[in-house]
């Protein structure tokens, strides 16, 4: 028997004869002869011993513990060990969506301080208990503007990651809705190109801060111009450059949305990761996703529930504002344990630590003949690089040295093939960034 | 912080006392290495942040402490038994934890296939993904999964996508979705985020779609027929085949809401029924952790003459053998996430599957079916069922006959938690009158099911002999019946906008 069944051979007998049945076939009476499986052709059980070492083999088949100077919005993060210890409790990790709670006031305390901690780096007056991933929940956020405004037409800024823009466009290919871009190369977001984009239909402008090519922006002009047309601003954050970056809710932004990863998840080879969403009251209706609100009991003590229920689908069924219903509890909450453990100073420490990082980074890379570091805009700790080979050659021939070089940007950017983004965060140290360069100088014959 | 929104409790210990609350300016719960390189640099002054970041200064004992604190206020599968119905709160086996957090698979960053010849640096971690294509195939009956989706919802929403996509390549104008009235909620919010109206099929006296009415329903413009297999009453439908058939002779297809698989496993493939899109839950049938509402993993898996549309990208092998991300599919619906799903997850019902294999998982199913009886047989006499039939991996009871007094499913509920067990879900489906729907899944045992049946018999006498006790509960809890309506009146879901 499979070691996660308790049943013996007398408790099944009893159990048959409080049913009244005389095998468990006989429970399985209404799946007809013909609808049996025509195959179930899978392997024999094996062992856990077995089976983690199966698992230890494919992992050693990956690719990790190369220095990583690629981002592209994940980041290669130190992870401190306190964070991973907390998520390793049962009590969080096996629970499930606080239907009731007097027996889940740990998971809604914890989701309502997450939200707090999003609002208070973002400077936002409302943040739901998360989405799936930071493209996710740019997507949710267009549609919330669009629910919001009742308008059709939506701004997107060639800036934001190309992996976000395409689930966008995905998500809305059979829906009535128009989508415009204006296009970036390496700088800030272009205004000129925005403002003649903008027009009195438009639900939403859409931003990233650092935009894919690394660059920081404020958007207090755009935002301030979208809303003289009726528009919604919706910006899309990196959560560890706010130790440091002016926040979206100073900038005038109405939504926020965001990749969490960075604050203690693992890279993981794409997820799980953490979508979160911020907001002002007024739009809170309009919200997708559990928000957990603070209340009372009924002896008048503190407690904490899922509350704006009404917006869900398992009260609005067809009606509601998403069909968001298992979203990403246990990585919200990971990332309030980071968050809170950092405080006030570690924030800022890693801010600052990151954009020092990257920019004696910048600084090294340019001393490499005909590399080009593009100064187009401020950046934080990802910057843009012209190189004088074919980018995608390059990372390929630093690998083998041990580096991951940097993404290149022509798969997401035709016609960029010389260009990558280089990601450089606390964890590179400064031997790592030399060491680097000097591969690079090898790798382009300089 | 100055705020004082905690209550005491008999030995002055603050309860429910926030993060915020306990910080002391000055301390600090960790330490970013000193900078290893020479100045520091800055950014122009309109580029930062000038307002303050008030997260809590706390150390890392504080920090521990706290959310240690919080998590022994949860119900969890590893402390209590949690027959939430629809949710499969089986055990989540640890050695998957420990599979999925090699560094091999958590170290690994997302893009690195994506360079040129990338695909060499990530050659385990694809090969999970492209067993698990095959083996949710064949669990399923079906000819190919992307394994994307980030939860169940989600994996409905790309379903309906790729029904929808079919359509439009075959030039179909179909625009409505059938969905039973005891369907989960997140079956009509899905089919209309992806643009379709959807029409509610009433239930039928023996629990399951009436046919009849869906007969009647079944015009040139169905896309499509969404259903849960047993449904959400815990029941299978004997005439599934003829449901696909009617769905079918309008071009229509057939969708699979996968939330209650775990009672069929090795018993029936939605392929066979004559289902051509599915999807599965992986934290419910294949056991990852829930994590308190996510993450989890809503995989999606089509007949052949859907491949064509699946999300890009898709994982393949080589003739040489070798994985590839393959990202030319031009009838495809696009990028439906940022990567290749819930990797992490994936791992974890991926070394499930390995370990239980063919007849573990049949196990699994045979024994989530009798429990579920089990528990049926035991109760049925304080508790109706809604339809007084064989279940399948779970069953649904009425408490209405307490409603003369006064007593509801939520009464009963709040005992339970007294009595040290998660309660069931309840008031869904919405269809039954005080609904209470029981999941046991094969991994409680009978001695640990009596003690809960017991539980909920007392609870039953009690409505007779003294509800009062019963409006009391939960009575051992740190909190007791919270104001809903408050929380959403006098809206506070963020400390700093009521506290500074």
């Amino acid at each position: 028997m499979n070691p996660y069944i308790a049943n013996t051979a007398d408790d099944m007998r009893a159990m048959f004869q409080a049913i009244g049945v005389s095998s468990v076939d006989d429970l399985f009476a209404d799946i007809k002869e013909e609808y049996r499986p025509r195959s179930f052709d899978l392997p024999d059980g094996r062992s856990e011993q077995e089976v983690v070492s199966h698992l230890d083999r494919l992992a050693g088949k990956n690719a990790y513990g190369l220095k990583l100077f690629i981002g592209g919005g994940y980041y290669d993060h130190y992870i401190p060990a306190a964070v991973t210890a907390v998520m390793s409790r049962g009590e969080f990790l096996t629970a499930y969506t606080p239907y009731q709670p007097e027996c889940s006031q740990g998971t809604l305390q914890a989701l309502y301080e997450f939200q707090s901690l999003i609002c208070a780096l973002t400077r936002m007056e409302i943040a739901n208990a998360s989405l799936y991933d930071g493209g996710t929940a740019l997507y949710e956020a267009m549609m919330m503007a669009v629910r919001t405004t009742g308008r059709k037409r939506v701004v997107l800024d060639g800036g934001v990651s190309p992996i976000y823009r395409k689930i966008i466009r995905s998500y809305t290919k059979n829906l009535d809705m128009a989508l415009v871009e204006a296009p970036v190369a390496h700088g800030q977001a272009h205004r000129p190109d925005i403002k003649a984009l903008l027009n009195d239909s438009t639900a939403a402008v859409i931003l990233q801060n650092p935009n894919f090519f690394g660059a920081v922006d404020d958007f207090s002009d755009i935002a301030a111009m979208a809303r003289a047309c009726g528009a919604l601003t919706i910006a899309s954050v990196y959560p560890v450059s706010l130790g440091l970056l002016k926040t979206p809710g100073d900038m005038g932004v109405d939504i926020v949305t965001g990749e969490g990863q960075s604050l203690g998840l693992p890279l993981h080879f794409g997820g799980p990761y953490l979508g979160f969403m911020a907001t002002s009251k007024q739009y809170m209706r309009k919200m997708p996703g559990r928000i957990v609100g603070q209340t009372v009991d009924r002896e008048g003590r503190r407690c904490f529930v899922n509350t704006l229920q009404a917006r869900e689908q398992h009260i609005r069924r067809e009606k509601a504002t998403s069909n968001i219903c298992t979203n990403e509890a246990l990585c919200a909450i990971q990332a309030a344990v980071f968050m809170s453990l950092l405080g006030p100073e570690g924030m800022k420490e890693l801010a600052r630590l990151n954009l020092s990082k990257a920019e004696f980074a910048r600084k090294v890379l340019e001393q490499i003949p005909g590399v080009d570091v593009k100064r187009s805009a401020p950046t934080f700790n990802e910057f843009t690089v012209c190189l004088p080979k074919d980018a995608q050659d390059v990372v390929e021939a630093m690998i083998p040295k041990g580096f991951v070089a940097g993404f290149p940007l022509e798969r997401y950017y035709p016609g960029m093939e010389r260009y990558m983004i280089v990601a450089v965060t606390e964890k590179r140290t400064k031997q790592d960034i030399l060491q680097y360069a000097q591969a690079l100088r090898e790798v382009l014959g300089t | 912080m100055g705020n004082h929104c905690g209550t005491f409790n008999v030995t002055g210990k603050k309860t429910g006392e926030l993060i915020f609350e306990k910080s002391v300016p000055g301390r600090r719960g960790f330490r970013c290495p000193a900078p290893d390189i020479d100045g520091e640099s800055a950014l122009p002054e309109k580029y930062c942040r000038e307002a303050p970041l008030p997260f809590p200064e706390v150390t890392e004992l504080d920090c521990l402490r706290h959310f240690t604190g919080l998590s022994q206020k949860n119900f969890s599968v590893d402390t209590h038994f949690y027959p939430l119905g629809s949710c499969t709160m089986k055990y989540n086996p640890r050695f998957s934890e420990h599979g999925a957090k090699l560094p091999g698979f958590s170290e690994l960053h997302p893009l690195l296939p994506q360079l040129r010849q990338g695909e060499q640096y990530a050659q385990g971690a694809l090969q999970v993904l492209f067993d698990m294509d095959r083996f949710l195939s064949e669990i399923t009956g079906m000819d190919a999964f992307t394994l994307q989706p980030l939860a169940g919802a989600h994996g409905e929403l790309t379903g309906v996508m790729l029904i929808a996509a079919y359509h439009k390549a075959k030039g179909n104008n179909k625009k409505i979705i059938l969905i039973p009235d005891s369907a989960h909620g997140t079956n009509p919010a899905s089919a209309t985020i992806a643009g379709f109206a959807t029409v509610s099929i009433p239930t039928d006296d023996k629990g399951v779609m009436d046919r009849e009415a869906l007969k009647r329903n079944m015009t040139q413009d169905v896309a499509a027929v969404m259903l849960t297999c047993p449904n959400t009453l815990g029941l299978f439908n004997a005439g599934i085949d003829k449901i696909a058939d009617l769905v079918h002779s309008v071009d229509g297809l057939m969708y699979y809401d996968g939330a209650n698989l775990n009672a069929l496993l090795g018993r029936c493939r939605p392929g066979d029924l004559g289902f051509d899109v599915v999807h599965v839950n992986l934290h419910k049938t294949f056991s990852t952790p829930h994590g308190g509402g996510g993450p989890g993993a809503g995989p999606v898996g089509v007949k052949k003459t859907l491949i064509p549309f699946l999300p890009i990208s898709r994982v393949v092998r080589r003739e040489d053998g070798l994985f590839a991300l393959d990202y030319n599919a031009p009838e495809s619906i696009g990028y439906i996430a940022s990567f290749y799903g819930n990797f992490g997850v994936i791992v974890k019902a991926y070394a499930y599957i390995l370990l239980l294999g063919r007849q573990g998982l049949m196990e699994t199913s045979n024994h989530a079916v009798l429990n579920a009886n089990y528990m049926l047989s035991r109760l049925k006499d304080v508790l109706p069922p809604a339809f007084d039939r064989t279940c399948m991996h779970e069953c649904v009871l009425t408490a209405k006959a307490l409603l003369s007094r006064d007593v509801h499913a939520l009464d009963l509920a709040k005992y339970l938690i007294d009595r040290g067990f998660h309660p069931p879900t309840i008031y869904f489906p919405l269809i039954v009158k005080e609904a209470m729907m029981f999941e046991p899944t094969e991994c409680e045992s009978k001695e640990e099911m009596d003690r809960f049946i017991q539980a909920l018999r007392d609870a039953v006498a009690l409505s007779a002999d003294d509800p009062q006790i019963l409006k009391q509960c939960p009575s051992t809890m740190p909190v007791s019946r919270p104001d809903e309506g408050r929380a959403a009146r006098d809206l506070n879901a963020n400390f700093f906008q009521t506290c500074i």
